[in-house]
């Protein structure tokens, strides 16, 4: 009699969540073809009852992370279009010093990333912009004017009804999913509360949902739900001609990690400043159950006390109103991550499943359209790798990391955040053999995806003295802030005698069987049909000729290759690899990762020290550059591989991690009587690398640029097809827009006569002041900066036009409020250190 | 004129009542509690008087710890200072009820002219407690009042009555309680909220002594199954519209 809405039993796709994102991606795979789309969320509609429903809606563009910044600026596009994007400028505003810096910085990061308009104000340029603000209270405001406030659930029903009208997408409201179902690892079915649909393809976007979804198909979203308190107060006689919904600037209060806002006659207090208040996914209320709804959980004003303060102090003419009433105060749910970036991309675990999770209202339209691109094109426009969801190693999925981590990073929301900055909780979780043997000398610990790793050893403390001035001393808290002057010394005394470097965040995976040449082949753009014993470093492109990484593969036989790339995208390159293995099994990947360490031994003693502890040949002839072999080093049989990314003589060591303990001491032993130290990762990651213009993945290298802008391109291109190949063929017949240089800085001086070290993403300028963007409109900004000891020079690489491309040109670098001149070092990849690579050939 | 306002605190509950396991009680894990709106306006009536003719407003509130939540509230929009009889659960019989709140005030420094209730609790609705805590003051007392005025130490109260309204005179002190729509009761505001954190709270212990009713058990409500049903469209629909009207009872 009844006819309940049933679920379709096919579909191409089927889209979990109806808030902000999940309406961006089903509207985008329709736009790009897809049909049969179908949209499944357990709330109704328009507001089914998840973040999008309580969320403040406003949008301040500038962020440190490029990634983010083009997400947040494409999404506000996509709102503009729609017609539900009200501009109405933004002031984050500072009550501190070290935050007037920080606003600077954010200057830096807006010129760098195009967000035009942006300036600094004086508190009383703040107080003519708004009115109600104390201007006692602070120092400064950074203003920019294309801050907005958008309808998301009104954005979000518009492209809805876009593929709908298109005939694309079914949606079912009030649908719970009961199920996942994953055959041969591939998704193949969602079960709801109104039937079963088979699919190919699953999205989820779920918000603070998410894990619990992704759970039911045995994969892993890592995020928790937290807390967000906000309150409105009003009506405030001040807006009571207010007609619209946002009028007034919206002001960020950054030192106490709150805003306020104008929201009709309202006043809209919010804060990232209480204690973090987590839940897990399975506790959230239901609709039925929630007395507003689920995301709107009981507020907790005994959190929200000193807040209460600091908004009065700021706002005292309507805060402190006692005729202005709280109309409204939750306790807002939202997702937070171990590292703060969105969880985006097809998850490691499940072919077909995808997440779409940990996205702010700022982020969503374009998180829409990129996971749309990349499931139906391969690639997505803006390069997502850091928020690749097989970025996570499997400590970084435990609900202990989730929560330590959200919980000490959730007061960064609106924190200072050094470029350098360390994580305190869950440390300890991944040591190296060397581990103990680093300790004892004085080792200073840095977090690589769980690695814990010397940055520099307090044991080279004497080398400072040794090196005197040459070790480029900063003097300015922030310049030096998570750095030390030891790294400089080991950089000289490495160059001059010899380091050895705890390498074993490295990962490592095998690609063997009958097809793995053809897998590296594809993956790889250098020639990988090489003679066994052969190392070769090679970018690998996406399918548009994008980076999509840099690393290193061995031949170690006919049907065996090893892979060994960098920890931070080791698990996102595993997969992307694992992707690539033929359907019929004649090749497998293995992952090493935890079963090898690597230590490397670089310097002009490098060889006899090696040599010292092996009858193998280690002569230059004898083991040339670019080989490696298996070589026994007393009772030890260890992979020795000469590459250097420091631009000295040496190997990299592999050998079982139980052994490494043993390894290591050998080496040092054997090192003392030539002057060996160890090394860091500051000498390894920056100086070595700098000096030698070796490029970094996710600092140079990203799918923004190509191998000939890169400069990386040699003379020929293999036969063998390769992923981006032909548009890698097209980059090479075309005048490149923009050129990798190294520049370096001229005059450090600072107006107050301190010297200052930038530190990396600043802005390059014209000697005018003017920014620089290249014919695709990239503006050029610093991607990697460093000392660079044995030049005597603070090195700063970034991608500059042809027309300011050239070697001797003078241009100006903006840091922390400053200009500094500098000039372009180098054009391409030529090293400034030791160009012609004597050191590594010797 | 010195007036004590009695709140009580109740869970503020979705469509869905979730019980703990025992059954013996609502499950208030994931949920905020609040007053009932008659309570809010007697707290509002009190602030109101005390704005006129000057005086304190003193708020009682029984229960475990979580009271002081409610009470900081009405703190915020202008009462003075409470007394919370600290007791294991906000669920008591009446009569216990009005004994443990007769003992507080009778023991408070302050004699209170005037003694306001909602007229009867959001989740028990009993309507008792008023009554019993008048006569165990002997004081006179007023009912389910939606209006008030205070002059020459005379209460004149309103009650509707269908149609009518009755108008009481009780001479003070007394104990009126109010129902909502008696006024508009403010919210809160920000320096309110301020001031409230440092406003006194004492604690008293409850004599539970006399409670007679005991709780032996919450049944969940029954949930109605989500949504409308479309019954079909046009013509097709006439049977079955007819089958329902006849299973409601408007046809037969």
């Amino acid at each position: 009699m009844a006819e309940e809405l049933q679920a379709p039993s096919e579909a191409k796709c089927v889209v979990i969540g109806a808030g902000i994102v999940g309406n961006s991606i089903v509207w985008h795979l329709a736009r790009l073809g897809w049909t049969d789309i179908v949209q499944v969320d357990k709330g109704p509609l328009p507001n089914p009852g998840g973040s999008t429903g309580h969320a403040s809606n406003f949008i301040f563009p500038t962020d440190h992370s490029k990634e983010i910044t083009q997400l947040t600026l494409e999404s506000m596009r996509q709102y503009k279009e729609m017609g539900v994007f009200t501009e109405c400028g933004g002031i984050e505003v500072a009550r501190t010093e070290e935050r007037m810096q920080e606003l600077h910085r954010r200057m830096q990061s807006a010129t760098s990333f195009d967000i035009d308009g942006t300036a600094m104000l004086s508190p009383a340029e703040c107080k003519e912009k708004v009115p109600y603000l104390d201007d006692e209270v602070i120092l400064g405001g950074f203003w920019t004017p294309s801050v907005g406030v958008v309808d998301s659930l009104r954005a979000g029903t518009i492209m809805r009804e876009k593929a709908q009208e298109m005939n694309a997408l079914t949606s079912l409201p009030n649908t719970e999913v009961m199920d996942i179902e994953v055959t041969d690892g591939h998704v193949s079915a969602v079960v709801t509360d109104r039937g079963t649909i088979n699919t190919e393809y699953v999205v989820i976007a779920c918000g603070c949902w998410s894990p619990r979804i992704a759970e039911m198909a045995g994969a892993a979203i890592p995020l928790t739900p937290a807390v967000h308190q906000m309150k409105d107060i009003g009506p405030v006689p001040f807006f009571a001609d207010a007609k619209g919904d946002i009028e007034w600037p919206i002001i960020r209060d950054m030192d106490t990690f709150m805003y306020e806002r104008q929201h009709g006659t309202g006043l809209e207090i919010g804060s990232y400043a209480h204690r973090a208040i987590l839940y897990e996914a399975g506790e959230i209320p239901s609709n039925e159950q929630a007395a507003l709804s689920p995301t709107e959980m009981p507020f907790t004003q005994e959190d929200f006390d000193l807040q209460d303060e600091h908004a009065m102090e700021l706002m005292p003419d309507i805060v402190g109103d006692e005729t202005i009433g709280e109309k409204y105060a939750c306790n807002g749910l939202l997702s937070l991550t171990p590292d703060g970036a969105p969880i985006l991309g097809e998850t490691p675990e499940v072919k077909g499943l995808w997440s779409a999770a940990a996205v702010w209202i700022k982020e969503g339209p374009g998180v829409g359209k990129s996971i749309a691109e990349w499931m139906v094109l391969g690639e997505s426009e803006i390069d997502l790798h850091g928020a690749d969801i097989s970025r996570f190693y499997e400590h970084h999925k435990t609900r202990q990391h989730i929560t330590a981590r959200t919980g000490e990073g959730f007061i960064k929301t609106y924190g200072i955040i050094h470029p350098g900055e360390q994580w305190t909780s869950n440390r300890d979780v991944r040591l190296s053999p060397y581990y103990e043997q680093e300790k004892a000398l004085g080792g200073v610990f840095y977090e690589a995806v769980g690695w814990e790793r010397p940055f520099w050893y307090e044991s080279n403390a004497p080398l400072v003295e040794k090196f005197g001035d040459a070790v480029m001393p900063r003097t300015a808290e922030w310049d030096a802030r998570w750095w030390s002057p030891i790294i400089n010394a080991e950089h000289l005394q490495m160059r001059e005698t010899a380091g050895m470097i705890d390498l074993t965040p490295f990962a490592i995976f095998d690609i063997v069987g009958p097809g793995a040449l053809n897998v590296v082949q594809t993956c790889a753009v250098r020639q990988m049909d090489v003679a066994i014993g052969k190392v070769i470093y090679t970018p690998v492109l996406t399918p548009r000729g994008g980076f999509r990484s840099d690393l290193t593969i061995m031949r170690l036989g006919a049907n065996h290759f090893r892979v060994v790339t960098g920890g931070a995208h080791g698990m996102s390159d595993r997969k992307w690899f694992a992707d690539h293995l033929p359907a019929d099994g004649t090749a497998q990947l293995q992952d090493l990762t935890s079963s090898m360490t690597t230590l490397g031994v670089w310097g002009p003693n490098a060889r006899a020290i090696v040599q010292s502890l092996t009858t193998a040949d280690m002569s230059h002839e004898g083991f040339p550059f670019g080989s490696c072999r298996v070589i026994e080093m007393g009772s030890l049989r260890v992979l020795a591989s000469r590459i250097s990314y420091v631009g000295e003589l040496g190997w990299e060591l592999y050998l079982p991690m139980e052994q490494g303990a043993k390894l290591w001491n050998m080496v040092y032993e054997a090192g003392q009587s030539h002057g060996l130290i160890p090394v860091g990762v500051g000498v390894y990651g920056t100086g070595g690398r700098l000096e030698k213009g070796y490029r970094a993945y996710g600092a140079e290298l990203d799918a923004e640029y190509n191998i000939v802008e890169a400069g990386m391109a040699l003379k020929k291109v293999k036969d063998a097809d390769f992923v981006g190949k032909e548009a890698f063929l097209q980059q090479r017949e075309e005048e490149p827009m923009a050129l990798m240089c190294t520049l370096s800085v001229t005059d450090h001086h600072s107006a107050s006569g301190e010297k200052r070290y930038m530190l990396g993403m600043e802005p390059i300028l014209t000697t005018d002041g003017a920014p620089i963007a290249d014919k695709h409109g990239r503006r050029s900004f610093v991607t990697s900066a460093g000392s660079a000891p044995s030049l005597g020079k603070h090195l700063l690489m970034a991608y500059l036009p042809p027309e300011h491309a050239v070697e001797g040109i003078e241009l100006l670098v903006e840091y922390l409020g400053e200009r500094y001149p500098v000039v372009v070092d180098r054009v391409g990849a030529t090293p400034l250190f030791d160009p012609t690579n004597e050191r590594i050939l010797s | 004129m010195d007036i004590c306002v009695c709140i009580k605190r109740y869970p503020s509950l979705g469509s869905a009542i979730m019980l703990t396991d025992d059954g013996m009680a609502i499950d208030t894990d994931k949920l905020g509690f609040t007053l009932s709106p008659h309570e809010e306006c007697a707290v509002e009536a009190a602030v109101q008087l005390k704005e006129e003719h000057g005086g304190t407003v003193t708020l009682i509130s029984m229960g475990p710890e979580g009271v002081e939540e409610q009470i900081r509230e009405q703190f915020a929009i202008g009462a003075d200072r409470a007394i919370w009889i600290r007791s294991d659960s906000t669920d008591i019989d009446p009569q216990a009820a009005a004994k443990a709140i007769g003992d507080a005030i009778e023991a408070d420094e302050t004699a209170f002219d005037l003694i306001l209730l909602g007229s009867e609790s959001a989740d028990n609705a009993n309507a008792q407690t008023g009554v019993r805590l008048a006569h165990r003051l002997g004081r006179p007392v007023a009912t389910a009042i939606k209006g008030m005025t205070i002059a020459d130490g005379v209460a004149t109260c309103e009650r509707a009555v269908g149609t009518m309204r009755e108008v009481y005179r009780v001479r003070l002190p007394a104990v009126v309680t109010v129902k909502d729509g008696l006024n508009i009761p403010r919210y809160p505001s920000v320096p309110g909220r301020i001031k409230a954190r440092k406003k006194p709270i004492d604690e008293v212990a409850a004599d539970l002594d006399g409670a007679r009713i005991q709780l032996k058990g919450l049944p969940a409500p029954i949930r109605e199954s989500k949504g409308a049903q479309a019954l079909g469209a046009g013509d097709e629909a006439a049977d079955a519209l007819v089958d329902v009207m006849k299973q409601i009872g408007v046809l037969s």
